[in-house]
């Protein structure tokens, strides 16, 4: 209680060894840059709210002057005509994106643990066979990766695109990064104590690497947001938004309106799941300084 | 002596191997849903493709074997390879080390602010990896015509007389799609670093500071860096697998093929095989080279990494 009191009222540390010439020159910097980069979110932004009529203005212009939400009455409408219901490819992109990402944070940690912090025959080459699978071209393995799922049965299914989700290169490889730093003490004394190694796992590594996990969710997001179904699923009541939403704009001119509004969507949704991560990583280590 | 021989064979003992896999059993059990996936689904795809590259495939008939003559055909008769090997190289020499020391810079300057500055700055930092295809916005800037953004601006200026192509002229291309490719690359290896700052310890800072780190620099090649050595290598993995396997932006911004294949690169020249023409032998052949690119530059880059901070 006194300890955390203590806390509550100390005041905000004064930062070591920064000038204030220098956080001018770096808060300039930033802002330059920072209006290239902020670009297509901009545009993005506009074209969603942008009438018809500016959409084909040439030569166009980024700022909108009529500000409208016609564009997404539009879509709205062409949502309700699809064949498939809507709520149907809702669903198959909380499996598909929702199921991909979790299961990929937990098998990749799952694995990265014993890999970061444990001696065990057959260790090396695991990991450098996934920090490499991460440098072959993705385009060619495509087909034999086809041919696997067929001949596993799990064409046209969910898994066809979950269950690899589960098992790319880049997760395993991030999660290893950051459990590698914590310090040995830290599982060592909950071993003195009896704890087994998934506990420890759960109860000590995981929360202790968060802001990698949250990252990884990010990155995984995204990625499974980004799919199509492509090759691997078939049946259109599969599909998930991102297919649709494709296919809507995929009408052409006609259907400019709609389509600025799904570009619109398409970054939103990840940039919502962004933010509500991010603001998670940063608040997560200035509570814990479990360190050596 | 009877006790030595006991400790010695009780010693031989733990480093037999069956012992040893049998004491970290629990370390098998935690691995095996991801590597037996990983197995199936990244290890057997890329050794059928490391076998495809020695046979003719066109995706309709069984393969057949062909020994080395995709290889040999890459490397004496293809010349528009030697072309995309080259646009490749001067890609990943020029926009590795400067987006890798980019990401650096901005997640370490962002790590600077506070609370909501940092995450709204963060966003707009990582928000052209965020949004899809957002280099479409290149699309307006670089028009040819002198509507186009870019040339608008020029021209206003004075620096111009007239509309340059500029995707279509040999010159620019390449240089065009290093800038994009560097205004694109603040990704994966960004966002990892700034979650890689959050984990240093902010009591190494204090103890620094009485060692006698004097400015913001010292303090960040001396402790910073050193602290976050394995984020920095995850961020070159990444980095080289960006900047080698760029295609989208050239096939989107120059085309494919480009301007007397000014923009071609390995992987879009691989596409080029391997979608267009059905021949997924050669694609495959394509695709191991560039792997043993990625790996040579891998081991090199590690190396480099491992002398940060000394």
């Amino acid at each position: 209680m006194e300890k955390k009191r203590r806390r509550l009222f100390r005041r905000k540390p004064r930062k070591l060894n920064r000038s204030m010439a220098g956080n001018g020159i770096m808060f300039f910097i930033m802002f330059i840059c920072g209006i290239f980069m902020a670009l297509p979110l901009v545009m993005i932004i506009n074209n969603a709210l942008k009438p018809l009529d500016e959409l084909f203005q040439f030569p166009p212009k980024i700022f909108v002057r009529n500000p409208t939400l016609e564009n997404f009455t539009d879509l709205f409408v062409l949502m309700n005509n699809s064949w498939v219901p809507f709520s149907r490819y809702i669903l198959n992109t909380i499996i598909i994106t929702g199921g991909g990402m979790v299961g990929h944070v937990i098998c990749a940690s799952l694995a990265a643990y014993p890999l970061a912090k444990h001696n065990f025959p057959g260790k090396n080459l695991l990991f450098s066979m996934v920090v490499l699978s991460m440098m072959f071209s993705w385009t060619v393995t495509q087909i034999p990766q086809y041919i696997i799922i067929s001949w596993l049965h799990i064409n046209n299914t969910y898994a066809a695109l979950v269950l690899p989700a589960f098992s790319f290169g880049m997760g395993l490889y991030l999660m290893k990064q950051f459990m590698e730093q914590l310090p040995d003490a830290l599982m060592e004394s909950a071993r003195l104590d009896g704890a087994s190694e998934w506990r420890i796992f759960w109860t000590i590594v995981m929360p202790n690497v968060k802001p990698a996990w949250l990252t990884l969710a990010i990155f995984q997001f995204q990625q499974m947001w980004g799919n199509t179904g492509g090759l691997f699923l078939r049946s259109e009541e599969l599909k998930p938004l991102q297919y649709s939403l494709q296919q809507i704009t995929a009408g052409g001119t006609a259907r400019a309106g709609a389509a600025a509004a799904v570009t619109f969507i398409i970054a939103a949704v990840p940039i919502t799941f962004f933010l509500i991560c991010q603001s998670s990583v940063l608040e997560t280590m200035t509570t814990s300084g479990m360190k050596d | 002596m009877a006790e030595q021989t006991a400790v010695k064979k009780s010693a031989n003992k733990q480093n037999t191997l069956g012992y040893r896999i049998r004491r970290n059993k629990v370390c098998y059990f935690m691995m095996a849903p991801y590597f037996i996936l990983f197995f199936f689904f990244t290890v057997l795809p890329v050794v059928i493709s490391i076998a495809l590259s020695f046979t003719y495939f066109n995706m309709l008939e069984f393969p057949t074997f062909v020994g080395w003559q995709n290889y040999i055909q890459l490397f004496l008769e293809d010349d528009i390879f030697l072309i995309s090997l080259k646009n490749t190289l001067i890609f990943a020499v020029v926009t590795g080390p400067i987006s890798y020391i980019l990401c650096l810079l901005f997640a370490w300057i962002i790590n600077e602010f506070s609370g909501k500055v940092r995450a709204f700055l963060t966003l707009i930092f990582y928000a052209p990896s965020i949004c899809g295809n957002a280099y479409m916005v290149w699309n307006l800037i670089l028009t040819g015509d002198r509507y186009g953004y870019l040339n608008g601006i020029l021209i206003k200026l004075g620096i111009l007389d007239e509309a340059i192509l500029w995707m279509k002229t040999e010159k620019y291309v390449l240089p065009v799609l290093i800038v994009v490719q560097l205004w694109l690359s603040l990704g994966t290896g960004f966002l990892s670093f700034i979650a890689g700052l959050q984990t240093v310890d902010k009591t190494l800072f204090e103890a620094a500071a009485l060692d006698g780190v004097k400015n913001r620099w010292q303090e960040l090649w001396y402790v910073t860096l050193p602290a976050m050595k394995p984020q920095l290598m995850f961020g070159a993995v990444m980095q080289i697998t960006q900047s080698f396997a760029v295609a989208d932006i050239s096939i989107q911004l120059a085309g494919n093929p480009s301007v007397n294949y000014a923009g071609a690169t390995v992987v879009t020249h691989l596409l080029d095989y391997g979608s267009t023409r059905f021949d997924m032998g050669y694609a495959s052949a394509i695709a191991t080279v560039l792997f043993l690119l990625m790996v040579g530059t891998n081991k090199l880059v590690q190396r480099m990494l491992r002398r940060v901070g000394e």
